[in-house]
């Protein structure tokens, strides 16, 4: 096969996402996303989140710029403690799908006959069942709490990118690439990890940053249905705690939440599409 | 292989995959998930209020039967009765699956030919600002949160403005309009987004094929080669994944359902839910899983009807 890329990979990204305004945005966004979730899981940060500091829902003011909620705390705090909450949720969600679709995409698509059937069954039983039921049903069965979540979300989301690579693997154990590899007696592991696997590199990255949104999202649903995250604030609870609060005018807490989880999402859906279009060798012909 | 043995055979591939779905369900709920009479029972239960309870619930029963019942009611459609509200469950779940139907039917209806009609306006001008504008609001409208949308527009066009119903549902035929108008505003501001992007690439797709650069050569107007040639080969596509949202329409959206009060089947499944009512949830999930296999079922035999390329 022919090699796609002259200049390194990693160089067109960088590129791509320097020469668009939009772009250079989204990742910022990104970078200090992740800085500030280090800096509350280290403790730098709002750690003291839990502490009254005002009055019960003062509105901002120079003080507190995002105010207080009902028990005075500060928004600024909580949406900084809810920064770390939603990136670890993306993170340990997009892993453990990945980790899980990955395997099993390639085991199934490399080695065919009784593994693929098994794979093939077992995805499309898990497709079967609506997804908000199946992550409904596990988040019952395995507690409240925010592994509970991890688990349930991670467990429903690897499907689609099983499906996808097991798709490509399919496409790419026949190529002459492999043949070779075979023919000069390299190990199926080998074949798998130095030969295979910098090809469908490009879709386990634009995978991961898309069920890293979603992931980020469907935490608002749980917290919606009570099955949220309990002892620590995340959007997902300041919004839905914004039903009663709204109509009585208190605006704040439901507005800097719903901020902040639509740049975080919105920064993770342009930075997909920006990977997409620098990764997938196909949209290059184009 | 003729249309006949194809369906047929498909029929039987769907078996393994029901009862998969029906162990799967089984193994959460009966053996993950501990035993269900303590939970609706509370802690303070007394050992005979356990013991008639799990005989009611024919629990008292060894794993196998309970099993054996289960892939039973998959075939005769009997769940049997709501714990909580002692109705049977098949004649709620007609009731309220067909409130979820009226509620997202329309949205899902204005939803698509919106989209559609934006995305070629957005394929007509690819690559030029209208087009990067498009794909930006369509990728804003995706990036809010569900739960963000329903505050904000329950707050400020049923509050503030006082335009539509806060919340609640009415039964009997004009009743009920004026309580799913809103709703249904906020579904399609849900879907549009996400349906745009999926139609401009499936339309970007078909642009760049061969038989579309001969339509141009032979000079055949943009508008005429967009509508004529493009949208047609591309309405497989569309159609085959406008069917597999079908079965989901009657599962409604669970939250905007019980947010706003409507009693349709999202809303039945969360009170199911937060009363631990595990024969609805069962149900539930089981007979979705079996619509949803056959309308995958359904849409792979339309695809390979409409499309004489596929084999069989």
């Amino acid at each position: 096969m022919q090699h796609p890329y002259k200049t390194p990979l990693w160089k067109i990204f960088l590129r791509n996402i320097l020469t668009s305004k939009i772009n250079i945005f989204a990742l910022s966004i990104v970078c200090i996303s992740c800085l500030i979730a280090l800096c509350a899981a280290t403790g730098i940060l709002a750690n003291q989140w839990d502490v009254s500091i005002s009055d019960s829902h003062t509105p901002p003011s120079l003080q507190h710029i995002c105010g207080t909620d009902i028990l005075g705390r500060s928004v600024l705090d909580k949406l900084i403690k809810g920064t770390e909450v939603a990136m670890s949720t993306g993170f340990f969600v997009a892993t453990l799908s990945i980790i899980i679709g990955v395997v099993l995409g390639v085991l199934a698509g490399y080695f065919g006959g009784i593994v693929d059937t098994c794979v093939v069954w077992l995805y499309s039983t898990i497709t079967s069942i609506p997804n908000i039921m199946l992550l409904l049903s596990l988040t019952f069965i395995l507690g409240k709490g925010i592994v509970a979540i991890y688990i349930s979300l991670g467990v429903t989301m690897w499907v689609g990118i099983c499906r996808l690579i097991r798709g490509e693997v399919i496409k790419h154990k026949n190529r002459e690439y492999i043949l070779a590899a075979s023919a000069i007696g390299a190990s199926h592991f080998r074949k798998l990890w130095y030969h295979l696997l910098p090809n469908i590199w490009h879709i386990i990255i634009i995978q991961f940053a898309l069920i890293f949104q979603v992931a980020i999202k469907s935490e608002v649903m749980l917290s919606y249905l009570g099955l949220g995250i309990q002892n620590s604030p995340s959007w997902g609870t300041m919004i839905d705690e914004a039903k009663t609060e709204l109509i009585r005018g208190i605006w704040w807490p439901f507005t800097f939440a719903t901020l902040a989880m639509f740049l975080i999402v919105l920064a993770f859906n342009l930075l997909s599409d920006t990977l997409r279009d620098t990764l997938d060798p196909k949209l290059k012909k184009k | 292989m003729d249309l006949k043995t194809y369906i047929l055979r498909r029929l039987l591939h769907t078996i393994p995959i029901i009862i998969g779905i029906a162990t799967l369900i089984f193994f959460i709920f009966n053996i993950v998930g501990g035993d269900p009479a303590l939970t609706l029972l509370g802690k303070y239960a007394k050992a005979k209020q356990i013991a008639s309870l799990r005989h009611e619930m024919g629990l008292d029963k060894s794993l196998f039967l309970q099993y054996i019942d289960l892939l039973k009611s998959i075939f005769t459609f009997d769940f049997g009765k709501s714990w909580h509200t002692k109705q049977n469950i098949i004649t709620s779940l007609k009731e309220s699956g067909w409130i979820s139907f009226t509620l997202s039917f329309p949205p899902f209806i204005i939803s698509c030919a919106l989209s559609i009609i934006i995305a070629m306006v957005s394929a007509f001008y690819r690559g030029q600002f209208l087009d990067k504008t498009l794909v930006l609001i369509s990728i804003i409208l995706m990036s809010i949160s569900i739960l963000s949308y329903i505050l904000l527009f329950q707050w400020f066009f049923a509050f503030k403005l006082d335009w539509f119903e806060i919340a609640g549902y009415d039964k009997g035929f004009p009743n009920f309009i004026s309580y799913i108008l809103l709703p249904g505003i906020i579904i399609i501001f849900l879907s549009i987004g996400s349906d745009i992007r999926l139609y401009r690439t499936i339309l970007l797709d078909e642009i760049n094929q061969d038989y579309i650069r001969t339509a141009r050569a032979k000079g055949l107007s943009e508008v005429s080669v967009l509508f004529k040639h493009v949208l047609k080969n591309a309405m497989i596509p569309i159609v085959t994944n406008l069917i597999t949202q079908l079965p989901f329409l009657f599962l409604g959206s669970l939250l905007i359902e019980n947010f706003f009060a409507i009693p349709g089947l999202g809303n039945f499944i969360v009170t199911a839910i937060n009363t631990s009512d595990f024969p609805v949830i069962k149900a539930v999930t089981i007979l979705s899983a079996i619509v949803f296999v056959l309308f995958n079922l359904l849409t792979d035999i339309i695809y390979t009807i409409l499309d004489p390329r596929v084999k069989l």
